[in-house]
């Protein structure tokens, strides 16, 4: 079969005082090939544990995860990963880093460079292939992590918050630029968000965790993904259903929240 | 305390004119308000026209204070007393009293010269003349030529008739007068405001003499191969320190064992100041090379051991996390990323090994060696040869400077990320 497969989830962190911390229980998702899903959840839900699992990152204490059949027990070219940010490495140009997982699996150099190139133009960032990322703006810097991330022809690529460190318009380009790698690759992506606004454009599919311990709280099947890919994504914005969906998962996650925080305030 | 209020005055002097007068009303956009600059030290840039004003004001004072050629004498500071003057005293002997004349010549101290010849006088208190140096102070035994010596009663009650008892002290012309415990009356001549040269030789002594060293050598060697020698030795115990301690440093950030092996032995040798090892290492392996390669290499493999270690513990895990996820193997990821990674505090490591390997080689050197910037300014204070004393310091400091320089700029050229990440 193909897709991940990931079934009974369960993490646990043992605490140096002897307690532990179920940061995921029971946790079952099967994702078809070129689906695009978004997480969302209060702070403390499980989320970066549960993709830091699906990298291979950390073992997991219970359950089994499968890629197209074949169980998943540690990092993997095949399992690509966008940080938020600093996971660039500084002392190569733009080109080598884009260029990091074909030479890592020794590819001939006309090979490499002809990705390398194509990606550039793909991700608009053909006249910055020498510089130093560090010269580099924030959002561009994304767009090269984006870049290396798919010259590595991932199967699954996984999404740590990858936009949230920048500012809000060069945020929405980022967002129409996901959605268009994801429809013209089509990749299986996992993205991990705080913005609900951008769990609701992007998701396929979303679904909310809930804290303590981490599980899947709530699941949604949605349209603006698909709407998105074609269209301006203000214009999505104005869908009919994406206010009272947006009011509703927000409500969803407050209540969640106030109930860590243990007390229940009027919203007034 | 003059040359200090004299310098507070140079600086105050100096900021008015720079500040007001020649950029006019000084500076008057908005970085003038920010009078208080807590925790922003880049929002403060030196002034350009201060930095030279204050080397310059160094060697003004220099000279100044010791009376140098290079600048015209009005403005040098009062010098000592040097040429022909006299006090008289007062003789008391058998209830009758006497007065009779001192002369004396002061001359500089490369120009000895005789005491003149005086006319005796009448009375039984005869004239007497007496020589003394600059910057010295001497005896004069009055008595020798009187007609009643003090041992036969005669005692000096009086200065250019002012009382005086033995121990007290009575200001003349161009001098003072000290009665010794025993009631022989010292001169000594004024010594004005300079310094003397033993203490601290005119800025043109010091450049003659470096030039003369270096044409002639000092004990056998040329200054070049006296400098040559210490950088050598720098050079040689750091990159053997190097060498080990790089290796060890990674060793250590990477594996468990290593570093709960090696943590101990690191962390008690780091402050340890290497100066401490001199005498064991001394005892060791004596004062030749060896013993100075092995106090340098044992200070500068520290340092490069814990700037490795903290290279490699410092790669920030989602970097390491990429790289897996970007098919790397372990030992990919060890070249392309703790290896490039680490280098910024290996080189910060360096710079800070290089200088305190400089400080320690003279520091050996001072204490004991054939050759080499520290033997050459220890061997010249034991002779008093304050000049050279001065050049090897400046030399040393010109060197110290350099090596920083030139780490800081290898530095730029070779880890242009360093704090980029």
């Amino acid at each position: 079969m193909t897709g991940l497969s990931i079934d009974n989830l369960s993490m646990r962190f043992d605490l140096p005082d002897g307690g532990h911390v179920q940061a995921l229980q029971d946790v079952s998702l099967d994702l078809k090939a070129g689906e695009l899903l978004s997480v969302l959840g209060p702070s403390g839900c499980g989320k970066t544990t549960l993709l830091n699992i699906v990298a291979g990152f950390l073992a997991p204490t219970g359950g089994v995860m499968t890629l197209n059949g074949h169980q998943i027990t540690g990092p993997d070219a095949e399992r690509g990963m966008v940080f938020q940010q600093g996971a660039l490495f500084e002392w190569m140009s733009v080109r080598e880093n884009v260029g990091f997982g074909p030479s890592m699996k020794g590819m001939p150099k006309n090979d490499k460079a002809e990705i390398v190139d194509h990606l550039l133009d793909v991700v608009g960032l053909q006249d910055f292939k020498e510089k130093a990322v560090y010269e580099l703006s924030g959002g561009m810097q994304q767009r090269v992590a984006l870049a290396r991330c798919l010259a590595n022809d991932p199967d699954v690529i996984l999404m740590d918050e990858p936009l949230g460190a920048l500012d809000a318009l060069t945020r929405e380009k980022m967002q129409s630029l996901v959605l268009k790698l994801w429809k013209e690759t089509g990749k299986t992506i996992i993205l991990i968000t705080h913005s609900v606004e951008e769990a609701l454009l992007l998701g396929e599919r979303l679904i909310v965790m809930a804290p303590r311990p981490g599980r899947i709280h709530k699941e949604y099947r949605l349209p603006f993904a698909e709407l998105g890919v074609n269209a301006d994504l203000r214009e999505v914005k104005k869908h009919e259903d994406f206010g009272p969906k947006r009011e509703e998962i927000l409500n969803m996650i407050w209540d969640m929240e106030e109930e860590i925080m243990g007390t229940k305030e009027d919203a007034a | 305390m003059i040359p200090l209020l004299m310098y507070i005055l140079i600086f105050v002097a100096a900021f008015f004119i720079v500040t007001k007068v020649v950029r006019g009303a000084g500076i008057s956009d908005y970085t003038s308000l920010k009078t208080v600059t807590f925790g922003d030290e880049s929002a403060v840039r030196p002034n350009r026209a201060a930095g030279i004003i204050s080397i310059l004001t160094i060697f003004l004072m220099w000279g100044v204070f010791t009376g140098s050629t290079l600048l015209p004498g009005f403005l040098h500071a009062p010098g000592p007393f040097k040429g022909d003057t006299t006090f008289t005293y007062t003789a008391q002997a058998d209830g009758a009293t006497d007065d009779a004349t001192v002369s004396i010549v002061v001359f500089p101290r490369e120009e000895p010269t005789e005491a003149p010849e005086v006319d005796p006088g009448d009375g039984f208190a005869k004239n007497d003349s007496v020589a003394i140096a600059q910057w010295r102070s001497g005896l004069v035994r009055v008595d020798g030529n009187d007609d009643i010596k003090k041992s036969e009663g005669a005692q000096v009650i009086a200065i250019n008739g002012q009382r005086i008892a033995p121990g007290e002290t009575v200001s003349v012309e161009n001098g003072t007068v000290t009665l010794s415990d025993k009631g022989t009356p010292n001169f000594a001549p004024t010594r004005g405001w300079q310094m003397e040269p033993l203490y601290l030789p005119a800025p043109e002594e010091v450049f003659t003499r470096t030039l003369q060293i270096a044409s002639e050598g000092f004990r056998n060697f040329t200054l070049l191969e006296h400098l040559g020698f210490s950088l050598f030795r720098v050079v040689l115990g750091f990159l053997l320190g190097a060498l080990v301690g790089i290796p060890l440093g990674y060793a250590m950030g990477l594996s468990d064992w290593f570093r709960g092996w090696f943590d101990p032995i690191v962390e008690f040798m780091r402050p340890v100041p290497p100066l401490a090892l001199i005498p064991l290492v001394i005892i060791w392996a004596g004062i030749g090379e060896a013993g100075k390669i092995i106090l340098l290499f044992l200070a500068a493999l520290w340092i490069m051991a814990i700037a490795a270690r903290s290279g490699v513990s410092g790669v920030k895990i989602s970097k390491v996390h990429a790289a897996y996820s970007l098919g790397a193997s372990k030992w990919q990821i060890m070249r392309h990323v703790i290896v490039p990674n680490s280098l910024p505090e290996i080189f910060t490591g360096a710079r800070v090994a290089m200088g305190v390997c400089w400080g320690t080689v003279v520091a050996a050197e001072l204490v004991a060696a054939e050759q080499g910037a520290g033997m050459m300014i220890m061997t010249a204070s034991k002779f008093q040869n304050t000049d050279i004393v001065i050049m090897g310091i400046i030399l040393i400091g010109v060197i110290g400077f350099g090596i920083d320089m030139l780490m800081r700029w290898a530095e730029r050229i070779l880890v242009p990320w360093k704090g980029k990440g």
